[in-house]
């Protein structure tokens, strides 16, 4: 169960970043990218996953079985 | 004061419904958090500051180029792209690049680490001795990304302490972040603050990321602005100068600005800047795709005419990039890409800037002291019955008629009445001349640019710019070559309402003009 970041469409803001309880999020080169093994979608701490919330771009962030 | 109070939340609910984020503040009051000094020191006589400004005032923003029209032709301020996260979506703006807020669309500049940016900045102000302002302004929100921006600021204070500090907002998490600006000893914020109505907010913000979740509409607006009003209130109450950013958006808040402005000054704000929207399709904003258009020339002053006695307008801004270095309105950031300052060699000499800054100041001071020499001279000169008419003219700097029309990439406008001649913005061509740079190619653009000018006060100008101008209804004056803009503009418009008056000259109103689009980037 995790989402990940589509790099095509990431603009490297960096406000998911600091939003994740789990610290799922990190920078590359720029980039930005979810372990899927730190992921929980955000259950049990928030009701919508944090890191859609905050971004800019719309889709960027998807399941990452999708 | 109290007028008008149906659409706006009052400052009893901001404090009621969000006492979490910070204790209530005082209505607007100079209490000072420890940054402001020469309290009570009324004189204004000493300095060519404003008369109706107090001297602590005046000795916090006479060297900072967004607030002082005086210092702006003298002194240099950059920004720093440290802060790239925002916690709102504004219909003006792509995230692709620059927040619109501060800088333009279209623009995207090198994203920088803390270590970076400070390194930047003393290297800038090591080879800049007239480098006096920091700031962050995005290109996201300085305070989505605190910690970067706070960080930035506390190495810089180490290591380079005579720079002076500011950074730009939306105000959404400002409450929280009151008492770190403070620590950090900042003492300029711009908040940019588009209505004081929701409903009028709803159309410019779709949403905000506020307390983990995603709001939209009239209560992301409602938010939104407590958190303004709040965040304004508190810096004032703590003695933090404060400057109000508006997007003028024709439709949606242009007679609201005014609005805005009165509620913005009632609590304290110190100067009130309106910008006009910047919007085109390939932007790829929510408005360049709506076909949301800018305004005009002359609805961008209207709005600025009614907020005159507001609080102070602010008619230079030029809307400049985020990373832009050097004296306003000059880009040099090309300079000082990443890769060229890791190779500079960089020797922060603090007595070399003041020496540096003191020979200025000096300057400046003989500068407008000559200034107003000139005018008291030309004061009685004309004797017109309510003409008042916009003037272009052609400056290369140091307040005088000194630049070739061809050679002009802007011009200043001046608007002139019997006795008065009053700085009232930039007008930009430069961009008006996409392809070759013959100045028969670029002219229709310039007519464009300044046709609600009666007249263009140039050093020199060529034959056939001269004729088109005349026959576009634009006077070409080239005989006060080195005057002072001001006695120039007067001793023009002395002769042309004695031309007017003798009936040599009919006098007709102008037609409106266009406000150039795109980014403001020096041709390297
Ligand atoms: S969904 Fe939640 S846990 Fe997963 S990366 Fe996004 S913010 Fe972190
Ligand atoms: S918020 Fe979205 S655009 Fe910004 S870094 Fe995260 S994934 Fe990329
Ligand atoms: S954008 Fe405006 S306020 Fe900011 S530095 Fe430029 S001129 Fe000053």
């Amino acid at each position: 169960m995790s989402l990940k970041i589509i790099a095509d469409l990431c603009t490297g803001c960096s406000a998911c970043e600091p939003e994740c309880p789990n610290e799922a999020i990190s920078e590359k080169k720029n980039l930005f990218i979810i372990d899927p093994d730190k992921c929980t979608e955000c259950e049990g701490d928030y009701d919508t996953p944090q890191c859609v919330a905050v971004c800019p771009v719309d889709h960027c962030i998807l399941p990452l079985a999708a | 004061m109290q007028s008008a109070a149906a659409s706006y939340v009052s400052l009893d609910a901001l404090k009621s419904n969000r006492n979490a984020l910070a204790e209530p503040v005082e209505a607007p009051a100079h209490a000072g958090c420890g940054t402001s000094g020469g309290e009570g020191k009324a004189s204004c006589g000493t300095s060519d500051g404003p008369d109706d400004m107090p001297a602590d005032v005046w000795n916090k923003v006479k060297n900072h180029p967004c607030y002082s029209e005086e210092a702006h032709h003298h002194y240099a301020r950059m920004h720093v792209a440290v802060a790239p996260a925002c916690n709102i979506q504004c219909n003006y703006c792509n995230r692709k690049y620059d927040c619109s807020n501060e800088s333009r669309p279209g623009v995207v500049s090198q994203k920088l680490t803390p270590e970076q940016a400070v390194k930047k900045v003393v290297a800038v102000a090591s080879e800049i001795p007239q480098m006096t302002v920091l700031g962050i302004a995005g290109p996201g929100d300085s305070l989505a990304s605190p910690k970067k921006t706070f960080e930035t600021f506390r190495m810089l204070q180490e290591q380079a302490p005579d720079i002076k500090l500011c950074l730009s907002t939306n105000g959404l998490a400002l409450p929280a972040l009151v008492d770190e600006i403070c620590k950090y000893n900042i003492d300029h914020v711009t908040i940019t603050i588009n209505m004081v109505d929701p409903e009028v907010g709803a159309k410019i913000y779709p949403w905000i990321f506020w307390d983990h979740r995603r709001v939209t509409g009239v209560e992301a607006a409602t938010i939104l602005h407590q958190q303004q009003m709040l965040g304004l209130e508190m810096l004032t109450a703590r003695g933090v100068l404060t400057k109000i950013n508006s997007v003028l958006i024709p439709g949606i808040n242009d007679e609201h600005l005014i609005e805005v402005n009165r509620e913005v000054k009632k609590r304290g704000a110190f100067l009130h800047n309106i910008m006009p929207l910047i919007s085109e399709a390939e932007h790829g904003t929510v408005f360049g795709l709506t076909g949301q258009r800018g305004p005009t020339a002359q609805e961008l002053k209207a709005v600025q005419d009614a907020c005159m006695g507001g609080a102070n307008l602010m008619r230079h801004c030029r809307q400049c990039r985020a990373d832009a270095v050097g004296l306003l309105g000059e880009d040099r950031s090309e300079e000082f890409t990443l890769d060229k300052i890791e190779e500079m060699e960089v020797v922060y000499d603090l007595d070399r800037r003041r020496s540096y800054q003191d020979r200025v100041e000096a300057e400046r001071q003989a500068q407008h002291a000559a200034k107003v020499e000139a005018l008291a001279a030309t004061q009685d000169a004309g004797a017109a019955d309510g003409i008042k008419v916009l003037v272009a003219v052609a400056t290369t700097g140091g307040g005088r008629v000194n630049q070739h029309f061809g050679h002009a990439d802007e011009f200043q406008i001046f608007e002139v009445s019997a006795g008065e001649a009053l700085f009232v913005g930039h007008r930009r061509v430069d961009l008006f001349c996409q392809g070759g740079y013959g100045e028969d190619e670029k002219l229709p653009s310039i007519v464009t640019a300044i046709n609600d000018c009666h007249a263009v006060l140039v050093s020199k100008i060529g034959a056939c710019p001269r004729d088109e101008l005349k026959t576009a209804g634009i006077e070409p004056v080239d005989n006060y070559v080195d005057e002072f803009i001001e006695k120039a503009a007067l001793s023009w418009f002395a002769d042309y309402t004695g031309r007017v008056a003798r009936g040599e000259t009919v006098h007709q109103a102008r037609g409106d003009a266009s406000i150039r689009q795109g980014a403001f980037t020096a041709a390297a």
